[in-house]
């Protein structure tokens, strides 16, 4: 048995090994992750803190499944944002119009975005680059336009006003500020952890291989297109399930929801955060809600100081926090192993 | 939807006349600002996201000329060479420094300046909207063709921009300097090779485009109001017309210009609401049937 036969041996069972201890490490995480932040409340009475961690579960899924199609797969969608306003506009306008109980309407809104994303997925997946960021973001224009124009259903420019009735169910009471807290909480995490399992299957490395090199993706005989589409379907639910969790925060749904900025703002916090850690886009969500409520409450000037931090990332660092940090750890950690 | 109204100005010439010197109006400053990201585009790579802001100061810094001097061409030429002066330093100090770089740095970069440029106008001039005034020299009676309405200052603003097209148009083909540009977008390392400073050649195209949009706000702004962010909806207009011309042919920004100037003053009659929309669509329309463009040559 030569070495590397050796080698390949004892790889073997460990790689099959990994996966399913992956797995449960990652259950566990969120597990306790969303112990800690359902156990917040007891804690800390703060409101501010509690609005603060709902604001994070709806931007931080919707940066997260924007990194799944940027980060993992090398498509700069321009237009995500489109799919959180739909998403808060459907289950908005379900609960408004047909009084169905809250767990119906959101299965309904994510029938609805997994309709509208194949659409428009199968006209935009097979532009490349730059032309795929184009007609994302005319998509979403589109989008924005018909919210604007349709007033009947939508309100206008109005958004939808009114409240969106929340009743009870399963004992929660999404009127209840703890509640709703404790749902999003449970959402988010759920979230992450769905898109954690798509980015470490066997379909997320392919995903990883399109990215790298669609045609040799193409050519070892993975059906490219499909592949693509797939994952911007998956990525329009997580995003429309931040925008529903944005609509019951706010109790409505606004133009602004659907406009370009969420998804200019989604493409920032990816940059802040780093695509190529799974978290990073979390992180950066953080960081920008942050930055957000400080430099507002500190100047009228928001856009100078974001501006300013944004160039810091961008020419400064190169690359986001999490990046940053990864590669430090990583330099550390074999730094003395050089040496020695 | 008020498709009486369209139908009804379609079978007048008055309205129509009207409505299609509108649409060249807005056609033809769309055109400026778009022929200068579709310059960019093809000789430097970038998408220049904060175009918007040059067209923005352009109309700033000829109120402010206008307002001190009272000269309407001394306005216009503050406008130009200002904006000119900012696309240089601008690419000089920052854009070069991400040409390696992947798109999305690039964008992030823009979108930086364009938040921090909508700030320095706020701060400058202040918030609320201002407007130039029409100077005197226009303020004459318009001229009435086939009872239609067309402002003799329209006029102007049309030769100027269909002269700007055929100097450029002209200048690139014809000129040692537009060959050097084509030379450059074709090949950069073959270009510095041959002993050509292409750093120059970079900023003399960033501050060409930045002159063009900055021409674009000044001749616009005795007609529009001035306020900080105005450049935005320009700048997404701008991009829907490079996108439906083709990135990199400027044949193209200004039948796209047109086109989209046509769409937004004709579809206003029928689509009072969804104009914009409109204008999507028909952005959607061509670049799912033509992906590069009506213009815009295949990308390798």
């Amino acid at each position: 048995m030569t070495e590397l036969q050796a080698e390949r041996a004892a790889m073997v069972p460990r790689s099959q090994a990994r996966p399913q201890r992956w797995r449960y490490l990652d259950v566990s995480i969120a597990l306790a992750a969303f112990l800690v932040l359902a156990m917040l409340p007891m804690f800390i009475g703060s409101k501010a803190l509690l609005d603060f961690v709902i604001r994070c579960s709806a931007f931080g899924l919707f940066a997260t499944s924007l990194n799944l199609l940027v980060g993992f797969t090398g498509m700069v969608s321009f237009g995500h944002g489109m799919f959180f306003g739909l998403g808060a506009y459907s289950f908005g306008l379900i609960m408004q119009r047909t009084g169905v109980p809250v767990p119906v309407a959101f299965v309904a809104t994510l029938v609805i975005t997994t309709i509208v994303a194949a659409v428009i997925g199968a006209i935009c997946v097979r532009l490349k680059e730059i032309y795929f960021a184009f007609v994302t973001l005319a998509f979403q224009m589109l989008i924005h336009s018909t919210i604007l124009s349709w007033v009947s259903l939508t309100g206008g420019d109005q958004g939808l006003r009114g409240g969106i009735p929340r009743p009870a169910f399963f004992g929660i009471d999404l009127t209840n500020h703890v509640h709703l807290y404790i749902t999003s909480c449970a959402l988010l995490v759920t979230g992450l952890l769905l898109m954690r399992q798509i980015a470490q299957s066997p379909f997320g490395y392919t995903l990883r291989m399109i990215r790298d090199n669609a045609n040799r993706a193409s050519f070892v005989g993975i059906d490219v297109w499909r592949a693509k589409l797939t994952i911007f379907v998956l990525a329009a639910l997580f995003a429309s399930t931040g925008g529903v969790i944005m609509a019951l925060f706010v109790s409505g749904a606004y133009p602004e929801f659907a406009y370009w900025t969420i998804s200019g703002e989604g493409i920032f916090i990816n940059m802040l955060g780093g695509v190529t850690t799974f978290l990073g886009p979390m992180v950066g969500t953080v960081l920008l809600l942050i930055l957000n409520d400080t430099v507002t409450r500190m100047t009228e000037y928001y856009g100078i100081v974001l501006g300013i931090v944004i160039l810091f990332f961008a020419i400064g660092l190169r690359k986001g926090l999490m990046d940053f940090a990864v590669e430090w750890y990583a330099q550390r950690r074999s730094g003395p192993a050089e040496r020695g | 939807m008020d498709l009486d109204t369209l139908t009804g100005c379609l079978a007048s010439s008055a309205c129509l006349v009207t409505q299609t010197t509108s649409g060249f109006i807005i056609g033809m400053l769309l055109f400026l600002v778009a022929v200068g990201l579709t310059l960019i585009f093809g000789v430097l790579k970038v998408v220049n996201f904060s175009h918007g802001a040059f067209y923005m100061f352009g109309a700033y810094f000829a109120m402010t000329a206008y307002q001190l001097s009272g000269s309407f061409a001394l306005a216009m030429l503050c406008g130009a060479a200002g904006t000119a002066l900012l696309g240089l330093v601008f690419e000089r100090v920052f854009m070069s420094r991400v040409y390696g770089a992947d798109v999305l740095m690039q964008l992030l970069v823009c979108y930086a300046f364009v938040l921090i440029f909508d700030d320095v106008v706020r701060m400058i001039w202040g918030p609320e909207f201002k407007s130039m005034g029409m100077p005197s020299a226009f303020q004459v009676a318009p001229l009435f063709i086939a009872g239609g309405v067309v402002p003799p200052y329209y006029l102007l603003l049309i030769g100027v921009a269909l002269s700007a097209a055929v100097i450029l148009g002209l200048g690139l083909a014809r000129t040692k300097v537009g060959k050097v540009i084509r030379a450059a977008a074709h090949n950069p390392g073959m270009v510095s090779a041959l002993g050509i400073n292409t750093g120059l050649i970079y900023g003399g195209v960033f501050a060409l485009g930045g002159m063009l949009a900055g021409l674009a706000g000044a001749l616009a702004a005795p007609v529009r109001s001035l306020t900080p962010g105005m450049g935005f909806s320009v700048l997404i207009e701008s991009f829907i017309v490079t996108v439906i011309g083709g990135m990199g042919s400027i044949l193209g920004a200004l039948i796209g210009a047109i086109l989209i100037g046509m769409i937004r003053s004709f579809g206003s009659l029928g689509f009072p609401l969804f104009t914009e929309g409109l204008m999507y669509l028909f952005m959607v329309i061509v670049l799912v049937s033509r992906p590069t463009g009506l213009f815009g040559k295949e990308v390798a």
